[in-house]
């Protein structure tokens, strides 16, 4: 049966030693970060690792803090103005925090992908085309149509298109405009994606197309991704770390965190004891 | 922290999962002990009660099974509520194998009867009283989820298999010693196979026991000393 811990600390240096991961590729490191909004503190001293080339799934009732940190992994919290983020979050060892990083930048290597879908008022093309446009990725329209083939087949949207890219991207059903908006991010060449309940607005059928889509991506991307579907996490992730009133309670392998727990929280919200 | 699911009728679910094994292994025990009872007592007509009554334990079976798949299915159980969904599926099969041995055994007593009464048949009895006790306690180690119960009864697996050599041994020599009691002595080798199968399917209950409470497998190798395979009662390998 799993144990009731007697101390906090106790279960956090257990979580520590869990999330501190053994493997070699750590793609992104996060050590005790807090996250404050105005005077109430979001989140407690995570300490989190996040593997490249794996999907990390974040879990946890609503409010326990895993889409804020998500928000933290590229800086999008920076757009809110009482949001204040403290502790150490490295990139391929750098700290993206520090001052000298150009947060634009940040957020085409650490792209993101929201709950409701969201193409821009242009045509499909324009919308894969926007991020390689501004960040000054192509010399010749030929160059810029490459990518947005390459990306609109990445995400497994371009024989449904390719013969309407002037159309407007609104006029998608919502598991198109959701696989729209994964294609917009893989544009720009990121080496991790975010993605915060992406099939929450979808069907049963496109949501099984993004998860399929998801397990192709990781072969050249990182994926973090938030959900509040327990099978959906169970599905698509190697990792999966479970969050609760702004403390990371337990990082493990999938499997493991599905089949034995070893926190009893974790097993108490993952079984429908509390949530 | 509440151990309840929030939705309640998942909680009868798996509730009901506990309860058909606690029907079918009390009807396992019953039909155990009437068939050694039936084989002592030389009661045919207590054997052919036994042997009409294991269809009962079967029909339970399927009802667990069905009920195991669809809250599967439904209700998609995770950590310690897919492990004792899967725990129940396993079990009752080790159940209804219990049930089917004991069966066996009232088949065998009825031949037996017809015969002059066997000497080892008391070490069949002893033999059987240990085991019966065994499905007992990892039953009632199952219902409370109580590891160390079950492990006490993982442990008594090896004074089954002991005994069950040491019966094979003793209806051997009685075989050798009146050539006329083969018939009625190779009936009676079955029956404390029989016993020994179901000590060890007791033992393999405990083993689901401790994965449904602590998720893992017991660590330790299971002691198995039934040595019946390798026993020889010619001289020149004495």
């Amino acid at each position: 049966m799993t144990q009731t811990h007697a101390s906090l600390d106790t279960v956090r240096s257990q979580a520590v030693s869990h999330a501190r991961s053994t493997s070699t590729s750590v793609k992104i490191a996060s050590t005790g970060v807090n996250v404050f909004y105005g005077a109430k503190q979001a989140l407690f001293g995570v300490d989190l690792d996040i593997n490249a080339n794996e999907v990390t799934a974040l879990i946890g009732p609503s409010g326990c803090g895993k889409s804020t940190f998500l928000r933290s992994l590229n800086r999008m919290n920076d757009t809110i103005d009482i949001c204040r983020v403290e502790g150490e979050i490295l990139l391929d060892g750098t700290n993206i925090y520090d001052k000298s990083v150009d947060v634009v930048h940040l957020r085409a290597r650490v792209g993101m992908v929201f709950q409701k879908p969201n193409p821009f008022p242009k045509s499909i093309f324009d919308n894969v085309a926007y991020g390689p446009r501004i960040h000054g990725m192509t010399n010749s329209r030929s160059e810029l149509e490459g990518i947005v083939q390459t990306a609109l087949e990445k995400a497994g949207l371009w024989n449904e298109v390719k013969d309407r890219l002037d159309q407007p991207g609104t006029g998608l059903s919502g598991g198109q405009q959701q696989r729209l908006c994964i294609a917009r991010a893989v544009a720009v060449s990121p080496e991790v994606i975010l993605m915060d309940e992406p099939c929450s607005a979808l069907d049963p059928i496109a949501t099984a197309k993004v998860e399929e889509l998801i397990d192709e991506l990781r072969e050249n991307f990182t994926i973090v991704i938030v959900t509040h579907s327990m099978q959906q996490a169970a599905r698509v992730s190697q990792r999966t770390a479970f969050f609760h009133l702004g403390y990371l309670v337990e990082v493990d392998d999938t499997e493991q965190m599905f089949t034995n727990p070893k926190d009893e929280r974790t097993q108490g919200y993952i079984t429908g004891r509390f949530g | 922290m509440n151990k309840d699911h929030i939705v309640k009728s998942f909680d009868e679910d798996l509730k009901k999962l506990d309860n058909f094994i606690a029907e079918m292994g009390g009807l396992a025990e019953v039909q155990l002990a009437d068939a050694v009872e039936a084989l002592i007592k030389r009661d045919t007509d207590l054997a052919d009660h036994v042997i009409s009554m294991d269809k009962k334990i079967d029909a339970i079976e399927e009802q667990l099974d069905e009920h195991a798949i669809n809250t599967l299915a439904l209700r998609q159980p995770m950590a310690d509520d897919l492990r004792v969904t899967i725990t129940a599926l396993r079990t009752a099969s080790l159940i209804e194998r219990i049930g089917d041995y004991a069966k066996n055994i009232a088949k065998r007593s009825v031949v037996l009867s017809q015969s002059p009464p066997l000497g080892p048949t008391k070490s069949v009895g002893r033999m059987a009283t240990l085991v019966q006790g065994m499905i007992k306690d990892v039953l009632d180690a199952y219902i409370a989820r109580d590891v160390n119960k079950a492990e006490a009864v993982r442990a008594r697996d090896a004074d089954a298999d002991l005994l069950h050599t040491s019966l094979f041994r003793e209806i051997l020599t009685y075989m050798m010693e009146d050539p006329r009691t083969i018939t009625s002595c190779t009936h009676l080798l079955f029956v404390g196979k029989n016993l020994e199968r179901i000590g060890d399917h007791a033992t393999n209950v405990a083993e689901n026991v401790y994965y449904l409470v602590t998720g893992e497998l017991p660590p330790d190798e299971r002691e198995k000393s039934d040595a019946s395979s390798f026993t020889s009662l010619d001289a020149d390998h004495e």
